[in-house]
């Protein structure tokens, strides 16, 4: 049914250009003509992201993070036409490329944090700008992050600063599905549109434990409870099993000429995004705690035929990590955090490494405004800790927990996570071991453009820090 | 004589099990690399005696006798200070039952004690323990009222069932934004709330069995409130005052033009570069958090890492805290990390190795009276780290700790379940209930 509805994307999309507007879905009776049946606006909001301007440019006498597990010592990275176009040891440059001497330094391709709030959360925090949680219903999956997402919020260049070239922005734990999450290029843009990261797909945000049912079982509604957190995901999934089904029916007449316009199922945005992920377009990112009610969720996909691409905080990741690498679910995690609830009570140091020593995908995150400016330290962290425990993981496996593996359960993997040949040339050059404490970026490119020079002073200073104290600064 | 070649946790702790006595065991730490916590420039090839649990001399050279630890070269430095602390008195932040720093049903504000309420059997504490920490200075959040209560200052000593140090040392007061809130709206709001506060506390002072004679019944404080705060006003305990906006921090800074005794610390402070000079002529010591960089708030608007080391720069006197964190356990050389790692970004400003050091070991210890802690120096309190490496690396590790001379156990509960969980462990057969690390 995917292979159908991505067919049947691909021709509206074409009808679309050909009339130039988007019908609505209350178009009254016609004929069977498919031409002349209800259009539905695809890819609406749809990214205006384009490259900045770039020039050819080569690093040359640098130590790379190539972000697969790969290491390059004393090699060099060009990036021409805004893309990766040759890494490794030996490596043709053209004569008029820019050339950059590492001398020595590291370079790594631009870091991705797959649970941030910027932007939907941003500074100042005052409550007009609490724009994450729709907390009036525990199933809220046609509400949008995009729609959230200010992009004036001085968190985007701190992480800019910090080489994250990738975010994705997720609502709030709140509800059990609490909508969808959009991934962005961390670039200074005026609207949220201008960020978004051209074709990846959108997430759907659903949570586990204490929050949701707090939330609501406060105010006497379901779920109050464990229990009813997943009464409530099955009730919801049945329901989008069933509109699925409707919706198959109808795009099967439509793909063979039987389809009436009065026979059109009613759209539902809450259920079409569940069936988005039924459908395997949007991809399921699960904030969950515990290990008891992540194995819970593993078994609700299977029960209603999903896949859970990531659960998010997973505190307790490594007492499961055999399913997580059985399901092919990635685990997002701290390096540390724990003890601020009861759910991350059993917190450890070595959750990462131990969930990557399983053989599962793991993932360093944030949820932070400041910690997203760190992933890199706290990588290095759960890296030790593994280490001392007994693991033998190496640095340039490490990265690729803010690399390839943020990538992979993003669905962003064939375009950005890693420095491949003919990958977006999101990159950064460090002024030091990119492990360490003392590292920071001093140049960070996306899509080959130069948009943080730590030298020249070269950032982005958004409209809210003009004329404030400290405007500029160096942060 | 005995010599314990150093080369982890397993060969100390092993070492000691055989000779550990209750009470703190005299050693000698040869080839030490020592960071001694006062800002002083590393020293290479150092030794450490300690005896009686103090540190008797600080040199080099080989060790008189006794049990030697050789340090083969690794980091030594106090143990760390965690200023801004919740340690003890929360076990579960989101759990109310396990969490005192919060107390907004009570009555009283300024009279609450967290001496009263600190748990040394909280788990936390070995977890900050095995981290490097070895004297917290824990205090409340004011929640009713502008005042948060008195701060105490713990040991972490796992030998120790009763850790506390000194109690009533600090009383927290929220200004700003918050004390805004609090006080009903305004900043005016605040400074009014306070100054009244502070007047009543006066004249409790000057005659404590007449108290409140003659005031009016609707009297915003109470006779146990006015008894703490007198000693605010007479310096017997500091006032931790929470403010960040450079205006308020000025304003701050005037009290004591009214209440000359009063010793105020600033804790917070984001746009204290702002007002360095001024804060450095007042003589003002500072308690800060490296990683703010954010306008978090509109009183936090020039909030940039390089404010310690501005405000240093200037002649502060700074701290760090960690306060505000997501997990009770304080992340300290990280903090301090920050600040070497900002000194090297063109235009911006961080501290010196040493001095990020010092900002987590003596300086949070002198602000808050931890006389003789934080500090690797004769006389001082024997609170020795070994370290696998730069202790500021997130990569870094205590691999050995004293407190007060004795030995700590290099465990704590997630150490336990860790080892449980170790994918590096064989199977046992059995659920994991039934694997019980040491």
């Amino acid at each position: 049914m995917s292979r159908l509805r991505m067919a049947l994307a691909l021709a509206s999309a074409a009808a679309l250009t050909a009339c130039a507007t988007a019908q609505a879905d209350t178009a009254g009776p016609k004929s069977a003509s498919s031409s002349e049946l209800p259009k539905r606006a695809e890819n609406p909001y749809a990214s205006t992201y384009a490259p900045y301007g770039s020039q050819t440019t080569v690093i040359e006498n640098a130590n790379i993070y190539d972000g697969a597990g790969g290491k390059i010592m004393g090699g060099t990275l060009l990036i021409e036409g805004g893309k990766v176009a040759a890494i490794g040891t030996a490596v043709d440059a053209p004569a008029d490329a820019l050339r950059i001497d590492a001398g020595g330094k590291w370079v790594t391709p631009g870091i991705i944090d797959i649970h941030s709030h910027l932007g939907n959360y941003p500074s100042p925090s005052v409550d007009a700008h609490s724009d994450g949680n729709e907390v009036t219903g525990p199933v809220t999956s046609e509400v949008e992050a995009q729609h959230g997402v200010w992009p004036q919020d001085p968190g985007f260049s701190r992480a800019l600063a910090a080489g994250v070239t990738t975010l994705h922005i997720l609502p709030g734990s709140a509800n059990l599905f609490g909508g969808r999450g959009v991934t962005l290029r961390n670039v200074p843009a005026r609207t949220v549109q201008g960020m978004k990261f051209p074709g990846a797909p959108d997430s759907l945000k659903m949570a586990c434990g204490e929050n949701p049912k707090r939330v609501y079982g406060s105010q006497g509604r379901m779920p109050g409870s464990r229990m009813g957190n997943f009464a409530l995901y099955r009730i919801t999934w049945q329901k989008a099993v069933e509109y699925d089904r409707q919706w198959d029916a109808w795009d099967e007449k439509v793909e063979n000429g039987t389809a009436k316009a009065k026979d059109i199922p009613k759209r539902d945005l809450q259920l079409d995004t569940l069936r988005g992920v039924l459908d395997g377009e949007i991809l399921v990112q699960n904030h969950c705690y515990r290990a008891d009610e992540m194995a819970g969720i593993l078994d609700l996909a299977k029960e209603f035929g999903y896949k859970v691409s990531a659960f998010h905080h997973a505190v307790e990741a490594y007492k499961i990590a055999d399913l997580l690498k059985e399901n092919g679910t990635c685990a997002a995690m701290w390096a540390d955090w724990w003890g601020f609830k009861m759910e991350s009570y059993d917190g450890i140091r070595e959750n990462i490494p131990f969930v990557h020593a399983a053989g599962a995908c793991a993932i360093t995150h944030s949820d932070d405004d400041i910690g997203i400016q760190r992933l890199n330290q706290e990588s290095a962290k759960a890296l030790a800790d593994g280490n001392r425990a007994g693991l033998n993981i190496l640095p340039e496996t490490a990265w690729t927990w803010i690399g390839m593996n943020p990538a992979k359960a993003l669905g962003i993997d064939d375009e950005v996570g890693s420095l491949e040949v003919g990958k977006r040339g999101d990159v950064v050059l460090w002024n030091g071991d990119p492990l360490s404490v003392y590292a920071r970026p001093e140049k960070v490119w996306l899509d080959g453009a130069l948009l943080y020079d730590a030298g020249s002073g070269m950032r982005p200073v958004s409209d809210f820090e003009l004329g404030q104290p400290g405007e500029g600064d160096t942060k | 004589m005995k010599t314990i070649h150093f080369s982890g946790a397993a060969a100390i702790a092993a070492a000691i099990a055989v000779t550990a006595p209750a009470a703190a065991q005299d050693f000698t730490i040869v080839n030490a690399r020592l960071i001694d916590g006062t800002g002083a420039a590393e020293r290479s090839n150092t030794t450490i005696t300690v005896r009686n649990g103090r540190v008797a001399n600080v040199g080099s050279g080989g060790a008189a006798g006794g049990t030697v630890v050789d340090a083969q070269g690794a980091y030594v430095t106090p143990g760390l200070v965690a200023a801004g602390s919740v340690l003890g008195l929360v076990e579960v932040g989101g759990v109310a039952s396990t969490n005192e720093t919060r107390s907004s049903k009570s009555p009283y504000s300024a009279a609450l004690d967290m001496a009263d309420a600190i748990n040394p059997a909280s788990t936390a504490i070995g977890v900050a323990r095995i981290e490097g920490v070895t004297r917290a200075v824990v205090s409340g959040s004011p929640s009713g009222d502008l005042f948060g209560g008195f701060g105490a200052a713990i040991s972490l000593d796992a030998t120790d069932p009763t850790p506390l140090m000194n109690a009533a040392a600090f009383q927290v007061i929220d200004m700003g934004e918050n004390g805004a809130r609090r006080a009903g709206g305004s900043r005016a709001a605040a400074f009014a709330r306070l100054e009244d506060a502070l007047s009543e506390a006066a004249a409790y002072a000057r005659a404590p069995a007449r108290y409140g004679d003659g005031r009016s019944e609707d009297s915003l404080l109470t006779r146990a409130d006015a008894a703490a705060l007198s000693r605010v006003i007479d310096g017997s305990a500091q006032a931790m005052i929470n403010v960040d906006r450079a205006s308020d921090i000025r304003r701050v800074l005037q009290l004591r033009s009214d209440y000359p005794r009063m010793k105020i610390v600033l804790a917070g402070v984001a746009e204290g570069w702002l007002v360095a000079d001024e804060i450095a002529a007042a003589n003002v010591p500072v308690v800060a958090v490296p990683m703010r960089n954010l306008p978090a708030s509109f009183e936090t608007l020039a909030a940039t890492q390089s404010n310690i080391g501005r405000m240093v720069a200037a002649g502060v006197k700074v701290g760090v805290i960690d306060a505000g964190g997501p997990s009770v356990s304080p992340q300290l050389p990280q903090q301090a990390g920050q600040l070497v790692a900002q000194g090297r970004i063109p235009g911006a400003t961080g501290l010196s190795h040493e001095q990020a050091i010092a900002a987590i070991t003596s300086i949070p210890a002198d602000i808050f009276g931890l006389t003789r802690s934080g500090r690797i120096t004769p006389g001082a309190r024997a609170d020795i780290v070994i370290w696998d490496g730069d202790p500021l690396e997130t990569a870094s590790a205590p691999t050995a700790i004293w407190i007060d001379g004795n030995e700590q156990p290099m465990t704590s509960r997630q150490t336990k379940l860790a080892e449980r969980y170790n994918p590096a462990n064989a199977d046992t057969g059995l659920p994991k209930h039934y694997t019980r690390p040491r």
